[in-house]
C-alpha cells in the first residue's frame, strides 16, 4: 500500500498542482515572481505583440541587478550617472519601461530596497516559505532556504509566467542530503554547499528537488540557509529545499510584504505543517558528516573541484573517471596550479566578497571580524565588497562595518550582481585570481581568462588580508 | 506563434556535428533586448571565414537546415533558437538535438526533425543542388529523387506546431481551470494568494 507520509517538496507541490495531464505533465500555479534586466526583455516583447496583459502584476516584483554598476548611481545633485555600456543601460532602460507598462512593482537603481533578486525577495518577505517562486535565473534555487520551492527559468518561461501566472511542469525526485553533527569553528554554510558541491558532483542532483536536513542544516541561520540552497542548481538540481521552523516564520515576520493579522496566523499554522513526515520516502539520501567538513576552496573550473584549505591540488591522474582526469587537467592549466600545490600557498590579486549567495548582513558581519585591525596585503590589487542590497548596505553602515573595510583598504560598494559574473564593469583581469564568495568558478565567469576560487566571506576576508587562500582558523584563533 | 505544416525549397547541408549554443550565437549578442535581429549574429564565428556556407548565394533566402549530431548543445540560452528563426529557418533536420535546444526551437515553432544518419548524409547530398520537402502532418522528408523519409515526433508537440499554437495560447485556454485554483488559493491559503 502506497504511504501517505509526504516529503516537503510533495506537500508545496501538490497544493499547486492546477490541472494533471494524462503524460504526468502538472499545470503549476506560481505564488512569486522575481523579474531581472537580463532575461526578461524578450518575454515582455512578446506580450506586447501577442496583445497580451500580464495575468497577476500584484504577485510580480522587478528589480535590476545583473548590469548595475556598484560605484555611485547618482551625482551630488541627485541626478542619474550614465552607464558607460550602452548595451546594459539599453537592457535597464527596457526593464524601467516594462514595468510600468505591465502594471509591475519595480524597485529602482536608486531605491534603498534595490539588490540582487535573491537577496530582495526574501528581505521584503515578498519570498514565503511554501510559496512556488520562479524567476528568469538559474539562482532563484536561493529562496529554498526559506522552505519555498524556487527555481530558475528561460525567457520563454518568463513569459508563459507573466501571461498566465502557471508553467507546465513535471515532478522531479526527491533527494535528502543530511548533514548531521556540529560544523567546527570557522566552518560556515558556504563550506557546507562547497562540501556537497564537492560530494555529489556538479549534476549528481539533476533531475532531482534537494531536501537538505540534519541537525547542522536547522542549526544555520535563515541566511545561511539561503546560502546552502542558493548553490543546489550548483551540483545539478533544480531547486533546493530547508523545511521551515522558527526561526524561518521569526524571519519573515514584519517584513514588508510579509502576511498580516489573521492571514499571518493561518501562514504560520501552514508553514508548520510542511515538514516532511515521518516515513516519507525520498527517491535518494545522502548523509554527511558535519564534522568532516572544512574551510573549503575550490581549485578548478566545476563547483565539483573542492577541497579542505588544508589540502592540496589534486593530481589529475588521481580521478578514476577518464573524462574527469581529462576535465581536471585542462582546469588546472586554466587556473595555473601544479597538482601537489598547497592550497593555503596560493596567491590572490583580487578579492569578491558580495553575489546572491554571500552578500546578507551576516556575511558582511564575518567578512569584517576577520578584516577588523588588519589591512589588505601588497599583492592584492583589487578587493570588493557588494552589500547584497540597499537594506543590507545600510545595516551594515549602522554598524560600522563599512569603516572596517575602508580602513583596510577594501572598496565599499553599492548592491547588485557584480563580479560574480562581469555583465557590469566589475571584472577580474585575464590570468589573475580572484577569492570569490560567489558560485561559479566557470572559465571566464569573472571576466575572460579571470581565474576563481569559491570560498566563504570569511575565508574571502582572510586572503584578502594575508595575500593567498588561507585557514581563516588561524587568523581567528 | 506562426503555424508549421509544410515547408519546402532550399536546405542548407551544413552538417557539422556538435554545434553549441555559442557557435549558433556567442555571448556578446545576449545583450539585447529583443528576439529579433539575432540573425545576423547568428553562426558569426563560421561566417567570418570565407567561402562559408551560409554566406554562400546558393542557399540564400533557405528556411531549411541540415545539421550534424548533437545539435545546439551547451548553453541554455534561448538566443539559439531565435537567432535561427531571424536568419529564416523554420525546421533543421539532424540526428540528434540536445534537449534544451529542441525544447527552446519548439517553443519558438521551429521543427527539430531527427533522421539517421545514413537519412541525413543523403539530404546533405541532395540539397547541394535540389529542393527538399517536409511535411509535418504525414511526418515525412522527401526529395526530387523518389527518396521518402518517415520521423517521429511528440504528439502534442506536433499539434502545437501545426496549429500555430504556442504554450502560452495553450495555458490561456485553461483559463476556467487556472481561476478556479486561483479562488481555492485565495480560500485556503490567503497569504500566498496575494503579496503584501
Amino acid at each position: 500500500m502506497a504511504s501517505t507520509a509526504k516529503t516537503l517538496y510533495e506537500k508545496i507541490w501538490n497544493a499547486h498542482v492546477v490541472e494533471r495531464r494524462d503524460d504526468g505533465t502538472c499545470l503549476i500555479w506560481i505564488d512569486r515572481h522575481l523579474v531581472h534586466e537580463v532575461t526578461s526583455p524578450q518575454a515582455f516583447e512578446a506580450l506586447r505583440v501577442a496583445g497580451r496583459k500580464v495575468r497577476r502584476p500584484d504577485l510580480t516584483l522587478a528589480v535590476p541587478d545583473h548590469n548595475l554598476p556598484t560605484t555611485a548611481r547618482r551625482d551630488s545633485a541627485g541626478l542619474r550617472i550614465p552607464i558607460a555600456d550602452p548595451e546594459s543601460a539599453q537592457q535597464l532602460a527596457a526593464l524601467e519601461r516594462n514595468a510600468p507598462e505591465f502594471g509591475i512593482r519595480l524597485i529602482g537603481d536608486a531605491d534603498a530596497e534595490q539588490g540582487i533578486v535573491h537577496v530582495v525577495g526574501p528581505e521584503q518577505g515578498f519570498s514565503l516559505p511554501g510559496a512556488t517562486i520562479v524567476c528568469g535565473d538559474s539562482h532563484t534555487a536561493c529562496h529554498g532556504g526559506l522552505g519555498a520551492l524556487a527555481f530558475g527559468i528561460g525567457t520563454s518561461e518568463v513569459e508563459h509566467v507573466l501571461a498566465t501566472q502557471t508553467l507546465l511542469l513535471k515532478q522531479s525526485k526527491t533527494m535528502e542530503v543530511r548533514v548531521e553533527g556540529d560544523l567546527g569553528p570557522g566552518v560556515t554554510a558556504k563550506d557546507v554547499v562547497l562540501y556537497i558541491c564537492g560530494v555529489l558532483g556538479a549534476s549528481g542532483g539533476t533531475g532531482y528537488v534537494i531536501e537538505y536536513t540534519g541537525s547542522a542544516i536547522r542549526g544555520l541561520s535563515v541566511e545561511g540557509r539561503l546560502t546552502v540552497s542558493n548553490m543546489a542548481i550548483e551540483h545539478g538540481a533544480r531547486a533546493g529545499l530547508i523545511a521551515p521552523d522558527d526561526k524561518t516564520i521569526a524571519y519573515v515576520e514584519g517584513r514588508p510584504y510579509a502576511p498580516k493579522g489573521a492571514d499571518w496566523d493561518k501562514a504560520v499554522a501552514w508553514w508548520r505543517s510542511l515538514a516532511t513526515d515521518a516515513g516519507a520516502r525520498y527517491d535518494r539520501v545522502v548523509i554527511i558528516d558535519a564534522a568532516d567538513i572544512q574551510p573549503t576552496v575550490t581549485w578548478g573550473t566545476s563547483p565539483e573541484d573542492t577541497g579542505a584549505i588544508g589540502g592540496v591540488v589534486p593530481d589529475p591522474a588521481s580521478f578514476a573517471d577518464p573524462s574527469k582526469q581529462e576535465a581536471a587537467q585542462k582546469s588546472l592549466a586554466y587556473m595555473g596550479l601544479t597538482a601537489g600545490q598547497k592550497l593555503s600557498e596560493v596567491e590572490v590579486q583580487n578579492v569578491f566578497i558580495g553575489s546572491c549567495t554571500n552578500s546578507r548582513i551576516e556575511d558582511m558581519r564575518a567578512a569584517a571580524a576577520v578584516v577588523k585591525g588588519r589591512q589588505k596585503a601588497a599583492n592584492v590589487r583589487w578587493a570588493i565588497v557588494v552589500p547584497g542590497s540597499g537594506l543590507v548596505k545600510a545595516q551594515a553602515e549602522a554598524e560600522g562595518l563599512d569603516k572596517i573595510f575602508i580602513a583596510a583598504g577594501i572598496e565599499w560598494r553599492e548592491p547588485g550582481c557584480s563580479a560574480c559574473l562581469a555583465m557590469n564593469p566589475d571584472k577580474v583581469p585575464a590570468g589573475e585570481r580572484c577569492a570569490s564568495t560567489s558560485n561559479r568558478n566557470f572559465v571566464g565567469r569573472q571576466g575572460p581568462g579571470a581565474r576563481t576560487h569559491l570560498v566563504s566571506p570569511a575565508m574571502a576576508a582572510a586572503a584578502a588580508v594575508t595575500g593567498k587562500l588561507t585557514d581563516v582558523r588561524e587568523l581567528i584563533g | 506563434m506562426t503555424p508549421i505544416r509544410h515547408v519546402a525549397g532550399t536546405a542548407i547541408p551544413f552538417g557539422r556535428k556538435n554545434v553549441d549554443t555559442d557557435v549558433i550565437i556567442p555571448a556578446h549578442w545576449l545583450k539585447t533586448i529583443t528576439r529579433t535581429g539575432l540573425g545576423r549574429g547568428a553562426f558569426e564565428t563560421i561566417r567570418a571565414e570565407p567561402g562559408n556556407i551560409f554566406d554562400d548565394p546558393a542557399y540564400t533566402g533557405a528556411q531549411i537546415l541540415i545539421a550534424g549530431d548533437n545539435f545546439g548543445c551547451g548553453s541554455s540560452r534561448e538566443h539559439a533558437a531565435w537567432a535561427l528563426l531571424d536568419m529564416g529557418i523554420t525546421c533543421v533536420l539532424a540526428p540528434s538535438f540536445s534537449d534544451i535546444f529542441s525544447g527552446n526551437a519548439f517553443k519558438n515553432g521551429i521543427l527539430t526533425v531527427c533522421l539517421p544518419q545514413d537519412a541525413i548524409d543523403r539530404l546533405m547530398e541532395v540539397a547541394k543542388d535540389h529542393p527538399i520537402d517536409i511535411d509535418l502532418e504525414t511526418q515525412t522528408v522527401t526529395t526530387p529523387f523518389q527518396d521518402r523519409f518517415t520521423f517521429d515526433i511528440d504528439p502534442f508537440r506536433k499539434a502545437c506546431l501545426l496549429d500555430g499554437l504556442d504554450e502560452v495560447g495553450l495555458t490561456l485556454a485553461r483559463d476556467a481551470a487556472i481561476r478556479k485554483h486561483e479562488a481555492k488559493i485565495s480560500a485556503d491559503l490567503p497569504f500566498l494568494a496575494q503579496a503584501g
